[in-house]
């Protein structure tokens, strides 16, 4: 049916049941996918709502492919210990054969920059205001500040939130989700998104154990429902139980 | 609130497309296993589109249920959430439904 006059015609044509005489149509009945409702053309988009972010994101994947840079995304809440775990990883792995650098993600400050760059490492602060993760977007200009040599590591500190990030791909190799014995067990319940796209889950403060209720065998088996797959490593990060295999899985991702 | 960078990116999309004319309705299809809620993705829509050629359109969201395949039974089952575990007792299962995220179609003019 014609949306402008209410007929079922072709152009010329009229007669239909909006209108009871037969009339002119200056209007193009040819147009593609025209609303049967009222005026107006229907466009057919079909397209991913992150597509853009998806496309960033492979072009980072790309830059970072041609310097045989390792980019490796940290997400976790806040307080599980991310940039405790970066801070001694850039003091553990620099002068090894890898470079490291850092890409800091916070909604204010440059507080953790300056912890990374204490411990030795390179870093770019990324501070994303009102927002809640980075973006490929983002990243792109971290990247581009940062600098990093052939053949380094970047490890990006996602901002601390279980929700958001998991949306953003960075382009990244790798995605850790971190949680802390001090959080509740059933975390990978209550925040599947997460842990269904991580690559790897990090228990930290395992040193803090004996003071709480924390089961991670049953943590591990909620992680595990939402992604059979899913590697998983016990570490603290203050005490350093546990960080070589931290870091043999890091050597693995080159 | 990731609703809001994604209202942006869908408002974004729409608005190039629309080369100008103005946009009546948007329809997004946003599946229920993608941890974007609707009621924020509408109050994200009205303050994104403000000042743009979408201001004043509607948005329509269609939610497709989670669905799931097993690859033990064969059997295809609902899947209210993101726990891949079959009734038969096999986690050896594939989403087919529920992950949406996509920009459908928009109306203008």
């Amino acid at each position: 049916m014609c949306g402008t006059c209410g007929c079922h015609g072709g152009p010329g044509e009229g007669g239909g049941p909006g209108l009871a005489v037969p009339h002119a149509h200056p209007h193009d009945h040819d147009q593609v996918g025209e609303s049967p409702s009222g005026a107006g053309e229907t466009i057919t988009l079909e397209q991913r709502v992150l597509g853009k972010n998806e496309e960033l994101a492979d072009r980072n994947r790309a830059w970072l492919a041609r310097r045989s840079v390792v980019a490796v995304n940290l997400m976790s809440s806040p307080g599980a210990g991310k940039t405790t775990l970066l801070e001694r990883t850039v003091r553990d792995l620099t002068g090894r054969d890898r470079p490291v650098a850092v890409i800091e993600g916070d909604q204010e400050t440059a507080l953790d920059a300056e912890r990374i760059r204490r411990a030795g490492g390179s870093v770019v602060q990324v501070n994303t205001g009102a927002g809640c993760h980075l973006d490929a977007e983002m990243v792109e200009g971290a990247l581009t500040a940062l600098d990093p040599d052939t053949g380094s590591l970047v490890l990006v500190e996602n901002v601390g939130n279980l929700v958001c990030p998991a949306l953003f791909d960075l382009g990244e190799r790798s995605r850790v989700v971190i949680i802390s014995v001090t959080e509740g067990t059933d975390k990978p319940l209550k925040y599947p998104y997460m842990f269904a796209v991580a690559d790897l889950v990090i228990i930290n403060k395992v040193d803090l154990l004996p003071y709480v209720d924390f089961d991670p065998d049953q943590c591990v088996a909620y992680a595990r429902s939402v992604n059979p797959g899913l590697r998983v490593l016990t570490l603290s990060a203050t005490t350093g139980e546990g960080l070589d295999a931290w870091y043999e899985w890091l050597e693995g991702r080159a | 609130m990731h609703e809001l960078s994604i209202t942006q990116s869908i408002v974004d999309a729409v608005c190039e497309q629309a080369a100008g004319r103005p946009v009546r309705t948007v329809l997004v299809r946003v599946g229920i296993l993608t941890a974007v809620v609707p009621d924020s993705l509408r109050f994200c829509f009205d303050l994104t589109t403000a000042g743009t050629v979408a201001e004043g359109a509607q948005l329509e969201i269609d939610q497709p249920p989670g669905t799931a395949h097993c690859r033990a039974c064969e059997k295809d089952f609902a899947l209210p959430d993101l726990v891949l575990l079959c009734p038969c007792g096999s986690a050896d299962v594939a989403v087919t439904s529920g992950q949406e995220l996509q920009i459908v179609s928009m109306r203008v003019g």
